[in-house]
């Protein structure tokens, strides 16, 4: 299997957001704005490809039975390291995606891929298809983001585009994640039959 | 390689091995970040405390923590008391916390010497965003729910319009507009408290 097809798999064919529909907890709740999106991506896509990487290394010497709990304390480390780095450099993007950093370690998506790819494939393979998840994560929830924050909040990436008359606070609620990502999921379907 | 065997001295080699070096690697880590967090913690506190007092100008002279009681729970409040640029007794940014519709809500409140609220910026919030967020403009000067430059009477707390007070509630939010006047009502109560043993030394001061 070529790399590239490995990268382009996640971003694509296999997108976690719009196809495999992984880690939908936090892509319906952190999405309200394009930069929540994008940020909350760029962490999962961190988190995914360290232990991606980590966990195709160590699956030989990791006994059958106890392989979950490893790979859970191994994505939970990294979650950890990334929230202590965000808190003292990056305190806005901690502030704003609060609790859902930590909630990384229960991201399906990541546990997902631990199980499905990495622990069956070599370290470079598992590493090209952390970077193509997490690419396609980053871009679902980007996209999803753009579509919330323009809709409820008339902007994009914090520049006001439309006056206020024209936003839809629906958007911005929970029931507006439903919607968008509903109507995102058949248009990328619609564009995949075609 | 071949795969390790499930016997339960890999198992347990495995698991105390993986505990080991990724403890040893948080703990590193952990090391590195406290310092750059704490900085943190301390830049958006003070930029809090001179965003609350109106001035930029000022010198923190204590941090005092208070416990008290209310509705039958403890609750710990922060008072920091301010000096101006010339010594004098300003008042105190006072941070108070109280349950609000989505989780905790923690204000910080300027107060001046006579009880008059200066300012007020939001901590932590889980409000609603679009409805109970709004706090964070609503009750400043020139929002509908102006709250700044009131001044604090303990027998007349700042209730919402709903319940028969004179502050307009955010819209759709009255639950959060309750929190809010309840967490600066409990902060003027806490500051006032303390102001029973601070105010000799600061009307004094204030008099020179």
């Amino acid at each position: 299997m070529n790399y590239v097809k490995i990268l382009t798999n996640g971003i694509i064919k296999e997108n976690p957001t719009f196809v495999l529909l992984l880690g939908m907890c936090p892509t319906l709740a952190t999405t309200t704005s394009s930069m929540n999106g994008l940020s909350m991506g760029l962490a999962t896509m961190f988190v995914l490809i360290c232990s991606n990487v980590v966990i195709s290394f160590i699956k030989n010497i990791t006994p059958d039975m106890v392989r979950i709990p490893v790979f859970v304390v191994v994505i939970a480390s990294f979650v950890t390291i990334l929230q202590m780095c965000l808190k003292a450099y990056l305190p806005a993007i901690n502030e704003s995606l609060g609790l859902f950093i930590p909630l990384i370690v229960v991201n399906c998506l990541i546990l997902g891929r631990a199980e499905a790819f990495a622990c069956k494939k070599g370290p470079l393979e598992s590493l090209f298809d952390g970077i193509g998840m997490g690419l396609g994560f980053t871009l679902g929830l980007t996209v999803l983001g753009m579509a919330r924050e323009l809709l409820g909040g008339g902007s994009l990436f914090g520049i006001i585009l439309l006056p206020e008359t024209y936003n839809i606070l629906l958007f911005v609620l929970p029931p507006g994640a439903f919607i968008t990502l509903g109507f995102l999921i058949a248009l990328v379907n619609n564009f995949k039959k075609a | 390689m071949k795969k390790l065997e499930s016997s339960l001295s890999n198992m347990v080699m495995v698991l105390v091995a993986v505990a080991i070096i990724t403890g040893g690697l948080l703990a590193w880590v952990n090391h590195v970040t406290e310092g750059p967090i704490r900085e943190q913690d301390e830049q958006a506190l003070a930029n809090g405390i001179k965003n609350v007092m109106g001035t930029d100008k000022l010198t923190v002279t204590a941090n005092d923590e208070m416990k008290s009681i209310v509705d039958g729970k403890e609750q710990t409040f922060v008072i920091h008391k301010v000096n101006d640029a010339s010594g004098r007794f300003l008042g105190a940014a006072v941070e108070s916390t109280t349950g609000g519709f989505g989780g905790d809500l923690k204000v910080l409140v300027g107060f001046d010497a006579e009880g008059t609220i200066l300012g007020y910026t939001i901590l932590q919030t889980a409000e609603t965003p679009g409805l109970g967020a709004k706090a964070d403009k609503w009750f400043q000067k020139g929002g509908k729910g102006c709250i700044v430059g009131r001044k604090m009477d303990a027998a007349k707390p700042l209730t919402v319009n709903k319940d028969g007070g004179d502050v307009d509630a955010i819209t759709a939010s009255t639950i959060t507009t309750r929190a809010f006047l309840k967490a600066v009502n409990q902060a003027y109560g806490a500051y006032a408290k303390q102001d029973v043993d601070g105010q000799s030394g600061a009307t004094r001061q204030s008099k020179k």
